[in-house]
């Protein structure tokens, strides 16, 4: 009998979807029906039967191949290959759980890596951003119970986020929103037609990397004073209209993304997109948020935190201390400027969203690749191991873009001998405390470890 | 006075973090025991002589000590950041960290610098000959506590997030400059002798800005209140008087709101 | 747990559980927990002119979980100033790297704890639907054992039910969401007021109505209450009053804790109280606005050492850079309209909000120096030293690692006097509050009820914490002071309680002069009621998932065994 597991957690983008329902076979190796899910998230069950998928690590051979080895060689190579480099590089996480990301710490510490997500080359700006002036933020569920104006900036989630506007913030009736969509007015700030701009109500289109002279404008407005006629494209009339918008809702929710992160000035327009939603503030009730992109990047935002005081970008080759300075401890700029000798890919693919030059520099040492599936960098890289699907065949806590914690469920049993990235790690890091005759230090006593299971037992 | 003179023998694999490389940790040591200072390349700790020949020994006191580095440093960290007296002359480029939370003393890079020269400055002069890349004299991440003291001059043209924070010294950048001046600041002074893209002043409380060449995009909330003549630098000059960041907040004195300055060349 | 024999030998011993005050004495432990004797070849551990006492007990501290976290990440510069790594001692023998001054990270958290001698924690306020990010810290910090209090005071199903006034539904609502969140006990912050701040408002008194739910702070306050001693839990409620932080806030302050007057504690634990106010501090000011603002600690006082039944503690000013957090959110967005700093804010559904702004006190600000004062005073005042406790309410007035430095101001008068001099408005500050007329040093023994024995059995934690009886964990500190010949210089007290000379957790020594040597065997503890099921409740909680007003799943919204490693359920059982 096939088996309905329902409240599963969709591995993929930002609104992390925690209401699927999964049909598996019954020795649970099979999806064989997703409900509820976008085409996206459905595609992504079903891949995870793909007969395909690795199941041994490989490494590179001298004549160029890869050959299949056994998970111990593979450990005790990464092993001693992070404990040589003077300066490891480890970077991904777009698609680990948070246990993963925790397990991780020991080996950055142990080896003295610089740790890093894929933050660093999508919303590491709003991080910057929110240095400086903070965040002042929600739930999801208050966007849908309570929101009457919704701001789209630089975002477009009816294509990166399909179900983001009919869970949480155009459609849904939410409790003081009972109307839904009628209830909401939708403003869409970007230079593109999209095709949330086309739902939208009022689109701003601006022009192309003026977003901080639009913030200033509306700021600027808000206070009483006067603006030029039009400001990065975008008539006087229609920033004071807008302003207005914001200014009598009951309920303002600014919703940002990677066209605010990735224009000139980056950290700098959410800086001005969050110091806005300070003002509103004093006129209403507002929060802005940030549309992360995949289903945990949030996580080792939290779990490096909590760890190293860091979300990012985290320089642990001191030994003594952490020290953070995007721009300086970021992977592309440590690439680029041959800073780091050793590079570990965990669960993201640097070979196809690095551009070109960092690669190559990268690729001149050891290139480690871990991830479920074979991908850009694990096919250029000097060993690639792979681990299970956290979400799909492994369960554990993952952040969703609003970052709260939901304790995603596992829907397959593990193909037989592939860890979990915690696993992995952990005995990574067993391998590095053998070799360099050290105790490991597990916080809690090893006999009380546990590792993630799908249900509470209660 | 004593001069220390530092000779590159070899370029570090990664990047050398050269944060003995001041006046006070020389002052008070004999060229060998300099030789023996630590650096970090990655995790491994190695001493200043594994990549420069010392001659000559430390003054008594940083005032006392001068630092010469014959040769280039694209690939050493933190020269000179932390000082508090002396000197230090690099006859060739440097890396970040230039500077950085100098308390007082002088440098003088005859080539380029990276980034971050000058984070979050208390006092000194800093001179550098040839460009900087971004975060010339800017706060650290998230700190609201930028440049408070000292002179930063850049002869060369820099990048973006000039005096981020800045709350006191001043800043002259000879060319020009990318985007993003003195943001988020509450005091200080930025002289641009080139040219602005734009974001000049954004979110800025307090503070004075001069921008002897053009600025592409002006920021909506800043607005002309006169025309006014001013020295800047040992030059007198018209420029227009602008007021903002009216969209950003605003300490008063005397009953009436301080805005800050920016003053830019008048078309002649 | 440690399955050896220790004895900690020739001590000075302090243990107010058992009124021993100074008596020097031996403590010895097997399999973890005290007892009368051990064998002759039990490990000795030399106490000799030295002060031993229980664990620490601390009663109200913010150090896991979503906005802990999230001040953590917005502020890089808790950890490098001024050029300068803020992060602390690095353990010599490599363990877990620390990090972070006013919002350590979890493993400086635990190592700090652990240095002072401290083996219990109460994590003050946690966030229902996000209770998995709480146990998740709470998993990853080393040594002290640690519970959880779940905020409810603005909660639409306690709103819902306590404006019918149905105590009973609350109750089954607060067993069933302790047993989800594994949360300990019920914590109030600006009741109502935080629920208005999701439209922006704030309720800053307790009779002003809470906007949409139609019921007035002190309603929930007393319904709150009902519903604690209904159930009969380990602790009292546990209440951040309205108005906290604004001058003249000290009459709000009494009506609130008048709601107390009558109600007696029905517990197994041996509670005897049925409040504990948090950081009193914060509430009891005078004056109109800024300019005459004043302690009014006497006044307060005044009450609390008639009324039996509430605790409180302080939240001393330590007059650091530090970081304020609190689920008061219209306090923080307040705040940072003060100083201007950055601010976070985190509103979550259905149930609270929080903010972080950082704060710097200065002594040489006349309203940060008050404070200052005003802490001090409660403490001075009190006459149930097993009533007050110590806090710095960490992060809020200051980090915890401040605890030592608070324990000199209140042993010493000099000490007092010495830092009360350097501060730019000495003579503002003298008129402003009692300190200068104050001449009372309080005792190791008043130290050790406020931070042991009192906030162990506020907490209804008496069998196994806070004191040194046979039986009770097996947690002694031991600080290098001569009990019969103290310091003259108050700094040495400083000293002594920063690192302690050893600290003994569970049987294991842990820490070794003033550094950590072992991570022990950290718990969560956390309080399980047994009762009748509610059909209503469990109904209405049902609905509110499934009709989406709640963004996540049911079946994901308890937290997982997995989580919390090593469990200390206290169980609490309610007949039908
Ligand atoms: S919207 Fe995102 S999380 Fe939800 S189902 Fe689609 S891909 Fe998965
Ligand atoms: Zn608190």
């Amino acid at each position: 009998m096939p088996k309905l597991i329902k409240g599963v957690g969709c591995p993929y983008c930002g609104s992390s979807c925690d209401d699927i329902e999964v049909l598996v076979s019954d020795d649970e190796t099979k999806v064989l029906e997703v409900h509820n899910a976008c085409i996206i998230g459905t595609n992504l069950f079903h891949h995870a039967n793909d007969p395909t998928r690795p199941r041994l690590p490989r490494k590179r051979q001298p004549d160029g191949s890869m050959k299949e080895i056994p998970y111990e060689d593979a450990i005790d190579y990464m092993a001693k290959t992070m404990l040589a480099a003077k300066k490891p590089l480890i970077y991904g996480f777009g698609s680990t759980n948070c246990e993963g990301m925790s397990a991780i710490g020991r080996i950055a510490e142990k080896s003295g890596a610089v740790l890093d997500n894929c933050a660093t080359i999508c919303h590491g700006p709003s991080f910057l951003a929110i240095f400086d002036n903070g965040y002042p933020s929600c739930t999801l569920g208050e966007a849908k119970n309570r929101a009457d104006v919704v701001v789209f900036w630089g975002c477009n989630p009816m294509h990166a986020h399909p179900r983001h506007t009919s869970r949480y913030s155009i459609f849904p009736r939410g409790y003081f929103t009972q109307k839904g969509q009628m209830q909401r007015t939708v403003l869409c700030i970007d230079p593109r037609e999209t095709d949330t701009a086309k739902l939208a109500d009022h689109h701003l289109m601006l022009d192309q990397g003026h977003d901080y002279e639009l913030f200033n404008a509306f700021r600027t407005v808000l206070r009483g004073h006067d603006i030029p006629d039009v400001v990065a494209g975008i008539p006087k009339e229609t920033i004071k209209k807008s302003a207005e918008i914001m200014k009598n809702a009951k309920f303002c929710m600014i919703f940002f993304g990677m066209g605010c992160t990735h224009t000139d000035g980056r950290n700098h327009n959410i800086d001005h997109a969050i110091s806005l939603t300070r003002d509103l503030n004093d006129h209403t009730k507002c929060s802005i948020m940030a549309m992360r992109g995949h289903y945990n990047i949030a996580g080792p935002g939290q779990v490096w935190a909590w760890q190293f005081g860091f979300p990012y970008c985290i320089d642990l080759s001191k030994g003594t201390h952490a020290h953070m300075n995007p721009g300086e401890t970021s992977s592309v700029d440590l690439a680029m400027r041959d800073e780091v000798d050793c590079f570990v890919n965990i669960g993201a693919d640097a070979g196809a969203h690095f551009p070109i030059q960092p690669v190559q520099h990268l690729k001149k040492h050891p290139f480690i690749v871990i991830d479920p599936n074979f991908n850009m960098a694990s096919e250029i890289s000097d060993l690639h191991i792979p681990v299970r699907i956290a979400g799909v065949d492994e369960p554990g806590v993952v952040y969703r873009m609003d970052n709260v914690p939901i304790q995603f469920k596992a829907v397959l049993k593990g193909l037989p001998g592939v860890p979990s990235d915690e696993e992995l790690f952990d005995r990574v890091y067993e391998r590095m405390c053998e070799l360099t005759n050290t105790k490991p230090i597990w916080l809690a006593a090893k006999e009380d470890r546990r590792y993630p299971e799908s249900e509470a037992v209660s | 006075m004593a001069t220390v003179t530092l000779k590159p023998t070899k370029v570090p694999e990664l990047i050398f973090e050269g944060y003995s490389i001041t006046p006070d940790a020389f002052a008070g040591k004999t060229a060998a025991q300099i030789a023996a200072l630590p650096g970090h390349e990655g995790k491994f700790v190695l001493k200043l002589g594994e990549f420069f020949t010392v001659s000559g020994n430390g003054g008594e006191t940083a005032a006392d000590t001068d630092i010469v580095i014959d040769g280039d440093c694209s690939r050493v960290k933190y020269i000179g950041s932390k000082m508090t007296a002396g000197s230090v002359t690099v006859n060739g480029n440097a890396d970040m960290y230039v500077g950085g939370w100098m308390k007082g003393g002088k440098i003088h890079i005859k080539g380029n610098v990276d980034s971050f020269c000058g984070i979050q400055m208390e006092g000194g002069e800093l001179l550098v000959d040839g460009d900087a890349k971004n975060h010339v004299g800017c706060a650290y991440r998230g700190d609201w506590r930028g440049m408070k003291g000292g002179t930063i001059r850049i002869k060369g043209s820099a990048g973006n997030d000039i005096g981020t924070a800045m709350l006191g010294g001043t800043i002259i950048i000879e060319k020009d400059v990318f985007i993003h001046v003195s943001t988020h600041a509450e005091g200080g002074t930025v002289i641009i002798k080139g040219d602005v893209e734009g974001r000049v002043g954004g979110q800025m409380v307090k503070g004075d800005m001069y921008v002897l060449g053009k600025i592409k995009f002006m920021l909506p909330g800043y607005k002309k209140i006169g025309t006014v003549e001013k020295e800047v630098d040992g030059a007198k000059y018209t420029f227009d008087h602008y007021i903002g960041d009216l969209g950003e907040r605003h300490g008063k004195s005397k009953g009436q709101y301080v805005y800050a300055n920016l003053y830019l060349k008048a078309a002649a | 747990m440690s399955s050896g024999e220790l004895i900690v030998k020739g001590g000075f011993v302090i243990d107010p559980t058992r009124k021993i005050n100074g008596d020097v004495g031996d403590i010895a432990i097997k399999d973890g927990k005290i007892v009368e004797k051990v064998s002759s070849s039990a490990k000795v551990i030399d106490a000799k002119g030295k002060v031993v006492m229980a664990g620490g007990v601390d009663v109200h501290s913010h150090v896991a979980g979503p906005k802990v976290n999230a001040g953590r990440l917005m502020r890089p510069e808790d950890k490098l100033r001024a050029g300068v790594c803020r992060s602390g001692m690095a353990q010599k023998n490599g363990f877990r790297m620390e990090s972070g001054f006013s919002i350590p990270s979890v493993f400086r958290t635990g190592y700090e704890y652990a240095r002072m001698g401290y083996s219990f924690v109460m994590e003050a306020a946690m966030p229902p639907l996000l209770a998995p990010h709480t146990h998740e810290e709470i998993h990853d910090t080393p040594i002290i054992d640690e519970a959880a209090l779940p905020v409810f005071a603005n909660n639409w199903f306690v709103m819902e039910y306590l404006r019918q006034g149905e105590v009973e539904n609350t109750a089954a609502y607060i067993a069933w969401l302790l047993k989800v969140t594994k949360g300990y006990g019920v914590k109030l912050v600006n009741p109502g007021g935080t629920a208005a701040w999701a439209w922006g408002l704030n309720c800053l008194s307790i009779n002003d109505p809470v906007p949409y739910f139609e019921l007035t702070p002190a309603d929930i306050i007393k319904g709150l209450i009902q519903a604690n001693e209904y159930l009969g839990l380990p602790h009292s409620i546990h209440i951040h009053q309205n108005n906290l932080g604004n001058p003249g806030n000290y009459p709000e302050t009494l009506a609130s804790l008048k709601l107390a007057e009558g109600v007696k504690a029905k517990n197994k634990f041996g509670r005897e109280t049925v409040m504990h106010s948090t950081h009193l501090q914060f509430h009891s000011y005078g004056g109109e606005g800024w300019k005459d603002f004043c302690s009014k600690s006497r006044e307060i006082m005044d009450y609390i050492n008639k009324q039996k039944n509430i605790t409180f503690d302080l939240g001393c000013v330590t007059l650091d850079e530090t970081t304020t957090m609190t689920a008061d959110g219209p306090f923080e967005h307040h705040l940072h309209g003060l100083n201007h700093l950055k601010w976070t804010n985190v509103d979550v559904e259905l149930e609270t909000a929080a903010g972080v702004v950082p704060y710097i006190y200065d002594k040489d600000v006349l309203p940060n120096a008050i404070q200052w004062a005003t802490g001090l005073e409660l403490a001075l005042f009190a006459k149930d030293m097993d009533r007050a406790f110590i806090t710095t309410d960490h992060p809020n007035a200051g980090p915890f690692t401040r605890y030592p430095r608070v324990i000199k101001w209140l042993m010493s008068k000099k000490a007092r006097e010495a830092t009360l001099a350097t501060m730019k408005n000495t003579d503002r500050v003298i008129n402003a509050t009692y300190i200068h007329g104050i001449d009372r040093e309080l005792s190791l023994y008043d130290i050790a009820q406020m931070t042991r024995s009192g906030p162990a059995k506020c907490l209804g934690l008496a069998r196994t914490y806070g004191g040194l009886a046979p039986g009770m964990n097996g947690d002694v500190s031991v600080f290098d002071l001569n009990y019969k010949d103290m310091p003259k210089d108050a700094e040495k007290i400083e000293a002594a309680f920063q690192r302690a000379a050893c600290f003994i957790k569970d049987g294991e020594i842990v820490v070794k002069d003033g550094e950590v040597v072992s991570h022990g065997h950290k718990k969560t503890v956390w309080v399980k009621v047994k009762m009748p099921e509610n059909p209503q409740v469990t109904r209405d909680v049902s609905q509110a998932f499934h009709r989406g007003t709640y963004t996540v799943d049911i079946s994901n919204y308890p937290v997982r065994e997995y989580l919390a490693p090593h469990q200390s359920i206290i169980d609490v059982n309610v007949e039908a």
